[in-house]
């Protein structure tokens, strides 16, 4: 059922076109592979949770087309990251960036592992002492031992 | 009649689930027999009611009655009858009542099956599960009836969407709701237990058989659905990360959580209070998935606020149960008594690593995928989370947990040897050194990291194989006493075994598929061959073919390697009338555990374009989800677990001890 809510999606909101197409492919195949790289890290913005590598919406096209001819110009990957984002916001990101807004989105699982870690140690640990050191006697039992053991 | 009738059948199973939610826990609490016993039968009514109502609802469909609005907004009058049937949970009025129609057969099934309880746990774990329901009826009456009548019946149904007019939407959504409803029982036996203020060893055995149940399925579900999204979609992807993929990842990896811990539970006594969290836990994630879904919220958070009604009712059964259960947790845990101390190198610790593991990953999937919705209720900010976050936090973790996995269980109960462990495993390392320089040799340029899953993949299978070999003495002793030590092994070491091979088989597909995958996308005219990885596509040309409710477009193309004929392909594109849409249908062709994947495109001026590819062990990505599920089949008829079974008989004292 989930799933098919996101096909659902999908066919609502893209054409029945093709993702990335013959025609707007570079001729250089490593340039080309690097558009690739690049398109899956962004978002079409119009999809849900599509990159516009994946997406068949004429927006996604339309930045497809962009990313290649920035990499025709000479831009490094950083470079046409950067300028995509300039324009479109945060937004278009896959993989957001680190920063204020989103230190608990990065750092709540590291923390979590972390935090399960130290605590496992501690439970470990007071185990181990408790296993080690048994309770002291109380007077009642020491009375107990020294009448048992006639001292 | 037919639509009133299930309409009917339905408020009264709600009216039968109200006095399920009171009469039980009374009689329980006054130990009076006949309130308790009341339980079973109403479980058993409520069932027969919910049934009769599905299967009004399923009348409808099939002979086309678009005097219903949910029948006309999603039939139609020419598809094949297998799709009118699967189209009734193809919408969110139907599938609502698939969700109550599974959640009333478990309470059904405890009320069958569940002679073995003590009849406290057993009223409560009804009445419980009962509250779950009436909720739930109550909500499809009050918002979403599939049953609404038209004034005026249309002569024709609008069409289920063509891309749901598949054979998986008979297998996807069912399988994944045995799963995630399933574990309403683990729910409800931990919400018993802390009503009872007493549990043991006893309730861990009586709630795995129900969790590994749900287990079952919503592996299966999630494979399926994720070998249904792969050959449908056109593009050869398997797992999009996408928030209705994570609503049904959350579940099972707390659902596996919880397999685990509550083995440490039945055998050692221990992680009682963790083991009812994580039952707690996990079937609210099933709750937030369903809200996620269901509200809409997931599109937009506007979208959410526009039409609040369902949204807010879901949000609201959420909070009752997760906020309840979580509070009754707090308020009782205390009261259970902790036992079975073991040291941290032990089997029980590495389930507690399994377990720390399983929820990081799990909190992972959920802080993704909530985050971006909470962001921008707060702050007003939009921000994307998607596949390259989670590769990036969820990869490791979980690549981290497999390189685990194959100690856990060569590690003796209480306290363990790990150096020990690790020289039983160098068999299994030399074949991870192996299969790394193999890889390196054959595919080693295309990528660095790859050959290193590979390797993990190989340790995990030859570590579960190490696991039976030394539990059968299979280098040690003569052949005819490993046979009978392999026998007498209890059938749920066999499961571990073989579901520990299995998610290693299915990283093996992932690896193989995403990191030496090849593609082309280009056009081509009649006549022309295209080659890819050694094998050639000639393009034999389109034709045009009408089916029941469609029309299509196939292209047939003669595939060859090394010259030889292997077969021919025949993608297609379906236009469906009704809707004004198209669809998809790529062509695959087996080549082992590899595929060739071809789908089409438009036609332009340089020809037809397509997109071709070849995917190397991909199939194992979903062989290794089906492993998975015997495993835990295999598991589920072990003689401890079985329900109502009588408790092992001597001969199994001389089955090697674990």
């Amino acid at each position: 059922m989930r799933r098919f809510a996101l096909i659902v999606l999908l066919a609502v909101l893209t054409l029945p076109a093709f993702a990335v197409t013959p025609d707007e492919m570079l001729k250089d195949p490593k340039l080309e592979a690097r558009a690739r790289v690049i398109s899956q890290e962004l978002r079409c913005m119009v999809c849900q949770n599509q990159s516009i590598d994946d997406s068949e919406a004429p927006l996604a096209h339309d930045l497809r087309v962009l990313v290649r001819q920035r990499l025709s110009t000479g831009d490094s990957n950083r470079q046409v990251l950067d300028y995509i984002v300039a324009r479109y916001g945060d937004f278009v990101l896959l993989k957001p960036p680190v920063q204020l807004d989103t230190l608990l989105l990065w750092g709540l699982p590291p923390a979590a592992l972390l935090a399960g870690g130290i605590a496992l140690v501690f439970a470990a640990r007071r185990r181990r002492s408790a296993e080690a050191a048994p309770a002291p006697l109380s007077t009642a039992e020491r009375d107990k031992l020294a009448a048992l053991t006639g001292e | 009649m037919i639509p009133e009738l299930g309409h009917y059948a339905l408020v009264l199973a709600l009216g039968l689930g109200l006095i399920q939610s009171v009469v039980p826990v009374i009689g329980a609490a006054r130990r009076e027999a006949s309130l308790m016993g009341l339980a079973s039968s109403t479980a058993l009514a409520q069932f027969g009611f919910v049934a009769l109502s599905f299967a009004a609802l399923v009348a409808c469909y099939v002979t086309s009655d678009f005097s219903v609005a949910t029948v006309f907004e999603n039939s139609n009058s020419q598809m094949p009858l297998i799709y009118k049937v699967t189209s009734v949970w193809g919408n969110h009025e139907g599938s609502m009542l698939l969700w109550v129609l599974i959640l009333s057969l478990f309470g059904a099934l405890v009320a069958a099956f569940g002679n073995n309880l003590p009849a406290t746990l057993k009223a409560n774990v009804l009445a419980v599960q009962s509250w779950i329901a009436s909720t739930f009826y109550l909500f499809i009456l009050l918002t979403s009836n599939p049953f609404l009548r038209l004034a005026n019946a249309p002569f024709e149904g609008r069409d289920l969407n063509p891309i749901l007019q598949d054979p998986g939407l008979a297998v996807h959504p069912p399988l994944l709701y045995l799963g995630y409803v399933g574990f309403s029982i683990a729910f409800s036996f931990a919400i018993a237990a802390l009503i009872e203020g007493k549990i043991d060893a006893a309730w861990a055995r009586w709630v795995r058989p129900w969790t590994l149940m749900a287990w079952m399925c919503l592996t299966l579900g999630i494979a399926g659905g994720s070998y249904w999204a792969y050959y449908t979609l056109g593009w050869g992807g398997f797992w999009f990360w996408d928030p209705v993929e994570n609503a049904s990842l959350m579940p099972w990896l707390a659902g596996t959580a919880l397999l685990h811990s509550a083995v440490v539970m039945e055998k050692r006594n221990a992680l009682k209070v963790w083991t009812i969290l994580l039952a707690i836990l996990t079937f609210s994630l099933s709750l937030i998935g369903t809200f996620l879904v269901r509200s809409g919220v997931l599109t937009s958070v506007h979208s959410f606020a526009n039409d609040p009604r369902r949204g807010v009712f879901i949000l609201a059964i959420l909070v009752l149960f997760i906020g309840g259960g979580l509070t009754l947790f707090a308020w009782r845990a205390g009261a259970l008594k902790q036992g079975g101390i073991f040291a941290p190198i032990s089997r029980e610790g590495a389930l507690v690593l399994n377990n720390l593991f399983l929820t990081t990953a799990c909190l992972t999937v959920l802080t993704g995928t909530l985050y971006p919705l909470a962001l921008e209720a707060l702050t007003g900010a939009k921000i994307s989370v998607g596949g390259p976050f989670f590769n990036l936090t969820f990869g490791p973790l979980f690549l981290a947990l497999m390189f685990a996995m194959p100690f856990g269980p060569l590690l003796a109960w209480k306290r363990g040897d790990l150096y020990g462990a690790a020289q039983r495993l160098m068999a299994a390392f030399g074949i991870c050194l192996l299969a790394i320089g193999l890889s390196f040799a054959i595919e080693g340029r295309t990528s660095v990291l790859a050959p290193f899953g590979v390797g993990l993949a190989f340790f995990v299978m030859a570590g579960a194989v190490t696991d039976l070999a030394e539990r059968t003495g299979l280098a040690r002793l003569p052949p005819a006493a490993v046979f009978n030590r392999a026998i007498g092994l209890p059938r749920s070491a066999w499961g571990t075994a073989i579901a520990h091979f299995g998610i290693a088989v299915t990283l093996l597909g992932i690896v193989g598929a995403a990191a030496w995958g090849t593609e082309k996308i280009v056009a081509v005219k009649p006549g022309q061959t295209v080659s890819l990885s050694g094998y050639e596509f000639t393009f034999d040309g389109l034709k045009h073919e009408p089916g029941p409710n469609y029309t299509a477009v196939i292209a047939a193309f003669t595939v060859r390697e090394g010259g030889d004929v292997v077969g021919t392909m025949r993608p297609a594109k379906r236009s469906f009338s009704a809707r004004e849409m198209t669809t998809n249908e790529a062509a695959l062709m087996m080549r082992g555990p590899s595929q060739l994947y071809l789908s089409i495109g438009d036609e332009e001026a340089g020809g037809l374009a397509i997109r071709l590819y070849y995917k190397p062990l991909v199939l194992l990505i979903w062989l290794g989800g089906v492993t998975m599920m015997l495993g835990g089949a295999l598991s589920l008829s072990d003689r401890r677990l079985r329900v109502g079974a009588p408790k092992p008989a001597a001969k199994t004292a001389l089955a090697p001890a674990e």
